[in-house]
Order: C-alpha cells, then structure tokens, then sequence
C-alpha cells in the first residue's frame, strides 16, 4: 500500500505505477461531464486546479443547519470524460484523476505529456468513500449545473484507489482489455 | 370455482347490506322509483325491500361499479401508500437483497489474497454494510427509478402514480435518491427525480387481489454498457441460433470490461421489437439470482455465460481477477421472421431491487427478495 498526501505535485505522481494500491489525503475536486465540458469550451475554471486531483464524481449531498454533508460519493464512469480529459491536464495543470472504469489512449498520452496518474476507485462503493470526506471546503457551479455536476472542494483523509495508469505510458485497462478479448476467439 | 361463488355470494350480501342501509337513508331509493312504480311503494316497507334487492342484483352491480369508478382513493389510505413506497425506496437504495449479497462474498472468497481484485471486493463488502447500518444509498448514482406493478383489475394507476411520485420527492429529499433526472436538452434538473420518464412505470395485471410493487434502482454506469444486437451478426459469425446468441453475449461483456461496475448480472432477451426486447431485459433481473430458466436450453445457456464469462480474467472493476459475471437470466419472447434480437441489460454489483406485497391498507405485508 502506498500513500500519496497534500500537497501533491508531478513529482510524486511520477513515482506512481500501475497496479499500486495508493491511498491519498489532502484535497479532491469534483468535476464530471458538465465541468469538463464547460472547461473544453474555454470558459476559465472557477478555482485554480494546478497540482490538484480531479475526481470524477456525482455525490449526493445534504444542506444541512452548518452547512453541507456529503452522504455518498462514490467514482462515475470516466470515459465520457475522454475527448476533454487531456485538454484539462495540459490547461489546468491537474496532477491526478480519479474515477472508474479507466479512460483512452488521449488520457494516457496526456498522463505521459503532462505528468498526471489516473486512478481506479471502487465504483458503487459510495459509503466507503463518503466516510473518507472529512469536510466539504467549498462548491462552484451549483446554481449553473445542479449539484451532482457542480465542482466540490473535499478535504479526504485515506481514500482508497488503484493506479491503473501511470505517467510512463502504461495501462491496466489497455492489459485486460487485450488479454481478455484473446481468450474470448478460444472461447467461441 | 367452489372459492370464487363463496366470493361472489359474500359479495351479493354485502351488497344487500350497503343497499338496506341506503336505502333507510332513503336515497338510491329515487333511481329504484324512476324504474319501476309500484317498487317505490314496496321499497316503503323495509322487509319487500329485501326481496327487491335480491331480484335486481344485477342492476345493483352497475350501481355500485359506478359509485366506485367515482371513488379516489380514501386520504388514509394514500397516506399508507404513501408511506409504503417510501419504505420500498429506502430499503432498495440502501440494503442489498440477500440473493446478491450471497453471491458477492462468494466472490470476495473466490479472488486470490493481495491482489486488487480482492481488494475492490473488499470494500464492496464494506460498503453494503456501511450502507445499511447508516441507511444510506450503497452508491451514489441512485439510477432511473423503475417500478414494476403487479394489480388487480379495475386498479387506478394514475392515482398510484400520484401518490409514488410524492413518495419519489419525499425520498429524494431525505437523500435516499440523487437528485438524478435532468432535461435531455438542456441538461437542467430539476433537483426532484420527476419529469417524461422519470420514475419510470411498468403496471401488469394480474389475477390476484393483492398489489405488489417491485423496485428497481438502475444506474448509468452499467446501463451505458447494456447492448442489442441484430442477429446475424457478421463480424462474430454469429447466426441465428443459441450459439449465435452466445457469442454476442460474450462480446458484450468483454466490451463492457470493468465500466459497468462488474462484477455484475446479465439480463437478456432473445427475441421481440427492439424495444420489448430491453423491457424484458430488464423483468429478467427482477428475478432471483438462485433460480433459473423453465427451458432446459436457456437455463444450460446461463449457466455457460457465467462459467465462460469467469475465464475471461477482466475480474471486479475490471483489474483482472476470478469473477467478472455473478449471474445471468436470459428469458425469450417471439420475434418476427425478419427480426433476431438479442437484448442485454447489464446489472452492476450494486443491484438494487426490492419489492413488497401490499395488504389491504397498503400497508407493507411482505418483502418479495
Ligand atoms: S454502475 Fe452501479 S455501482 Fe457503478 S456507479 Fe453506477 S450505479 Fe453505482
């Protein structure tokens, strides 16, 4: 198990390989379709991403008296994000993207280009990492978006993932997916 | 035949008694009076009375089936509905069914020690009971909300629909859903999971006098990777026949890989419209994941899928590993002679499914999984 913790930087996310169970704390940013496409077509971000992590994520959060609780957060799958993705690292100077399901060659040229990691987290395990939040710092974008695409600020303490591509070129989902589909002509 | 005259017969004196009472208030007395004038003078005396009302059962019955259709549905009543589906909501959305969680730690066991794909199954195992121990939604994407309503005849569905999707914002709002259904173009939400389609309703009538709604929660993430394909289907040299079938259905799940949140569960139908044919796909994971196909040939055809789909190696959330299939239900519906569908509807492990049966104040009398 390794760590990675805030604040991040190129530098340690280069040290990262696929196949490592990372566990990160420090800040998480929000962001999926609408902001990633918001973003692609040149309007400026609400909050500046450089050195941060992106994670693709729709949690369900409650306005509560003091202020918001965030009740489930679990990865939204992050090959929507595909055609932009790249574009975020190179304008933005993101250093991580979580999400699930892995991501395309643009992303994992981007990862090698701009020095950037993306990370597997347990899709659908929406309590697990719910509990991993420890505060909501701030949002961006909700009135524009609604709140499951709006940008949350989230300050996490051990959130569990997998690296499953790193910044040297290598993917786990390219691996799997090139094996299975070779076992797959044995079998039919 | 003996049990449905005991009904009837209950039913004619109930009706007697409705109409003794009625007509003491001496109201339908009127509508008797119009037809038939020396009845009006009878109906003055309560013991002929009687005897009329035996003699015009029928017309009672028109009556009293009018009176009824006027009827809505009495406020405790809906209240009770109310309350009931809202419960539907939150178990669904929060505790996984029994049959699912059997087959997950059974794949939490299969996965080899140390390696991710234990890891990921961990943690799934964590989250169920994180989820329900905190009674909150086991994953965040609470999906489109489908409900499967199995009635009685002469069932009012839009006054139940009113009353679930009261039940829908109320739930929404205690968190138990996402606000998750937006405006297709202009991507708007409307923050209450309301809205064309949404919830999404499916209502069959049956011969039972009792309801049961049956709840599912179907997220995006595995409904993006669901597939249909036309048969035959060249680039697989797939025909029309079950190894035809087997062979896009494998397809599908290699290109599905680790997106849909695997391991998951395959709901397939081979044949009908194409539109049926995803509907029924559907039906196909409402039922148990221990049963299996009345037809011999299609219950052999999940169990292969399962099997041949766990040698694949793309394991839970696609990192490699033992399991990538928990099961698999693949029903049949006629086609035409031109058409050869094969619909499938991808089921994340986050299978989110419940159902209750309703008793006579819409009160939760049973859980169905
Ligand atoms: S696919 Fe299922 S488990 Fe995964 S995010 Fe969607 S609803 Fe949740």
């Amino acid at each position: 198990m390794k760590r990675l913790d805030y604040p991040f930087n190129e530098e340690k996310v280069r040290e990262l390989k696929v196949g490592d169970m990372v566990i990160i704390s420090g800040k998480l940013f929000t962001g999926r379709d609408a902001i990633h496409k918001y973003l692609h077509d040149g309007n400026p971000s609400p909050v500046d991403l450089k050195n941060q992590i992106i994670y693709h994520c729709g949690p369900v959060v409650l306005e509560e008296k003091d202020g918001y609780r965030v009740v489930a957060a679990g990865p939204t799958t992050s090959i929507r994000e595909e055609p932009y993705q790249w574009e975020v690292m190179r304008d933005h100077g993101i250093v991580g993207v979580i999400g699930k399901g892995g991501m395309g060659p643009k992303t994992l040229k981007g990862c090698q280009e701009y020095g950037c990691v993306y990370f597997h987290a347990i899709g659908g395990a929406a309590q697990v990492l719910a509990e991993k939040i420890k505060s909501v710092d701030n949002v961006y974008l909700k009135e524009k978006f609604g709140s499951p695409e709006a940008i949350w600020e989230l300050t996490v303490d051990e959130f569990p993932c997998v690296v499953t591509m790193d910044s040297h070129g290598n993917s786990l989902h390219e691996k799997v997916e090139g094996e299975s589909s070779e076992i797959l002509k044995t079998l039919i | 035949m003996a049990k449905k005259k005991k009904v009837t017969k209950k039913k004619v004196t109930k009706k007697k008694a409705t109409k003794k009472k009625v007509a003491k208030k001496k109201v339908t007395k009127k509508k008797v009076a119009k037809k038939k004038a020396t009845k009006k003078k009878v109906a003055k005396k309560k013991a002929t009375k009687k005897k009329v009302a035996k003699k015009k059962a029928t017309k009672k019955k028109v009556a009293k089936k009018k009176s009824s259709k006027k009827k809505a549905l009495p406020i405790n009543l809906k209240k009770q509905l109310h309350d009931s589906i809202l419960e539907l909501i939150r178990v669904t959305s929060t505790v996984i069914p029994n049959d699912v969680q059997k087959v997950i730690l059974e794949a939490l066991e299969r996965e080899k020690k140390g390696t991710t794909a234990e890891y990921a199954m961990k943690i799934i195992e964590a989250n169920i009971k994180l989820a329900k121990n905190k009674s909150q939604p086991m994953c965040q994407d609470t999906g489109t909300i489908l409900f499967f309503v199995e009635h009685p005849a002469g069932f009012h569905q839009n006054d139940f629909k009113k009353v679930v999707n009261k039940a829908v914002v109320e739930a929404t709002k205690k968190g138990y859903l996402r606000q998750n259904s937006v405006d297709t173009l202009t991507g708007a939400n409307n923050t209450m999971n309301l809205g064309p389609g949404h919830p999404s309703f499916h209502f069959h009538e049956h011969g039972k006098k009792s309801i049961d709604v049956k709840l599912m929660l179907k997220g995006g993430g595995c409904e993006n990777v669901g597939a249909q394909y036309s048969l035959p289907h060249v680039p697989l040299d797939a025909g029309r026949d079950l190894d035809g079938v087997r062979k896009v259905i494998l397809e599908a799940i290699v290109k599905a890989q680790g997106k849909g949140c695997g391991p998951g569960v395959l709901g397939i139908t081979i044949g009908g419209d194409r539109g049926a044919g995803y509907v029924d796909s559907k039906e196909q994971l409402l039922r148990k994941l221990d049963d299996h196909s009345p037809i011999k040939e299609l219950a052999d055809l999940e169990k292969d899928i399962v099997e041949t789909a766990n040698k694949l190696g793309i394991g839970p959330m696609g990192f490699g590993g033992k399991t990538t299939l928990l099961g698999c239900k693949i029903g049949v519906l006629n086609r035409l002679p031109a058409s050869y569908f094969v619909s499938i509807s991808y089921m994340c492990w986050a299978f989110r499914r419940q159902g209750i049966n309703l008793g006579p104040k819409n009160e939760i009398k049973k859980w169905l999984y």
